[in-house]
């Protein structure tokens, strides 16, 4: 059980997607004005990467790993090259059954977070997460644990910067560093901060 | 799309719609890659080169792909591309692609990729559309190599891995900044770079969210 607590605040704290991966940028930016909108976004990652991790786990453990094949008669098969697209594959066919699952049984949750949902695809901290997960080889259970903790990593990270972006608009900021440019600092001091986090370890 | 020249589809990217700098693409593996030339230079060739033909083959297919299932035909693309670069870089440069680790793959989600592809190629002939991606590839390469070379050159003494400041644990008289071989100090610099560019570039400079009111009154001192 401490293992995966240990696990579950590497994930969120001390290797926080967001901040010290540079995992999930382009939308970390792009949707990080509005605090609801960076809550949205945030809240349909933790459920996809809850999702995709633990799938891309079995099927990296169970098809493609070298000599994972051995139950169907193929011991000596390596398909671990096809892990790239396969990964990609399961990310893209997830988001898309999810979005129909939600606007068929959950309209308010489906009209929150249907406009993140196709942007979630080609985040790349749902990518990372899978292929962390195969780097570092991890369990079955431990890859549930990591997706989730991973995915509030990033929310938290996405939230604490619209917050700080919210405030940012009302202040002075010279001509050449306004938007994108004093963003990008304001995310390097958060990242300093977070860096405080390391070596924390239960 | 008026007439583009090729040589406009070429050099436009590389500042003045620089896709790190304007476009907010590619981001995600920008940052994580620069902490040393040697690395980023393979980081950014194989980016080129994804980039590059998997314009050439969207632009290629692009007639006959259905518009309800064209993302992911792209991403089917690139994926390949994708795999076939990790594949070649395991075979011929297997140090670096273990410093690149999770990277390589995530060039497939790297947004300037599929936003080329989903912006331009789909519009545009074979030709024009490879040259777009060779741009595009160089405009992000541009700002990756200029990060690299500060967090390389003040975080480590060194360029290319040749020591050029001797750091003073190895007797020589240069203090070595670790900050810069640190994640944050990537986001410092991309934010002064972005500054620099837009202080010679003023059109690129964003609109203010909020406009200050003038000082009306004066005070009562």
């Amino acid at each position: 059980m401490e293992h995966y607590i240990s696990l579950l605040l590497k994930a969120i704290f001390i290797e926080n997607m967001a901040l010290a991966f540079f995992l999930g940028m382009c939308t970390f930016l792009a949707i990080s004005k509005k605090i609801e909108a960076a809550t949205g976004l945030g809240i349909a990652v933790v459920v996809v990467l809850t999702l995709t991790v633990p799938v891309n786990n079995l099927i990296y453990n169970n098809i493609l790993r070298d000599g994972a094949l051995a139950w169907a008669g193929l011991p000596d098969v390596d398909l671990s090259f096809l892990g790239l697209i396969t990964y990609i594959g399961v990310i893209a066919a997830i988001v898309q059954i999810m979005e129909m699952i939600l606007d068929k049984y959950i309209p308010a949750l489906y009209s929150a977070l249907g406009v993140f949902l196709p942007l979630i695809t080609v985040n790349c901290a749902i990518m990372g997460a899978a292929l962390f997960m195969v780097e570092r080889d991890y369990t079955f259970s431990e890859s549930v644990v990591y997706g989730f903790g991973a995915g509030v990593g990033w929310a938290l990270a996405i939230i604490a910067l619209a917050g700080i972006r919210e405030k940012l608009k009302y202040s002075d900021v010279p001509e050449g560093l306004r938007g994108l440019g004093i963003t990008f600092i304001t995310v390097g001091l958060m990242s300093l901060g977070f860096m405080s986090f390391s070596g924390i370890s239960l | 799309m008026a007439e583009v020249t090729a040589k406009q589809v070429l050099f436009e990217p590389i500042f003045s719609n620089n896709p790190i700098g304007l476009q907010i693409l590619g981001i995600c593996s920008a940052l994580a890659v620069t902490t040393s030339m040697n690395v980023t230079i393979v980081m950014c060739l194989s980016v080129i080169a994804v980039t590059a033909f998997a314009n050439l083959a969207v632009s290629l297919v692009r007639t006959q792909i259905p518009g309800s299932i064209r993302i992911i035909v792209q991403m089917t693309i690139i994926a390949s591309l994708v795999i076939v670069v990790d594949q070649i870089l395991k075979a011929y440069a297997y140090e670096i692609s273990k410093q690149l680790s999770v990277f390589v793959g995530l060039i497939i989600t790297n947004c300037i990729v599929m936003g080329r592809a989903e912006g331009f190629a789909m519009k545009n002939g074979p030709w024009l559309s490879f040259l777009d991606g060779i741009g595009n590839g160089m405009g992000y390469s541009i700002m990756l190599l200029f990060v690299a070379f500060f967090r390389e050159l003040l975080g480590a003494g060194s360029l290319f891995g040749v020591t050029l400041l001797t750091p003073v644990n190895e007797g020589g008289w240069y203090i070595t900044n670790g900050l810069l071989l640190l994640p944050p100090s990537a986001f410092f610099i991309i934010g002064l770079a972005i500054w620099g560019l837009r202080t010679w570039m003023p059109e690129q400079v964003e609109e203010e969210d909020y406009k200050m009111s003038r000082h009306t009154h004066k005070e009562a001192f």
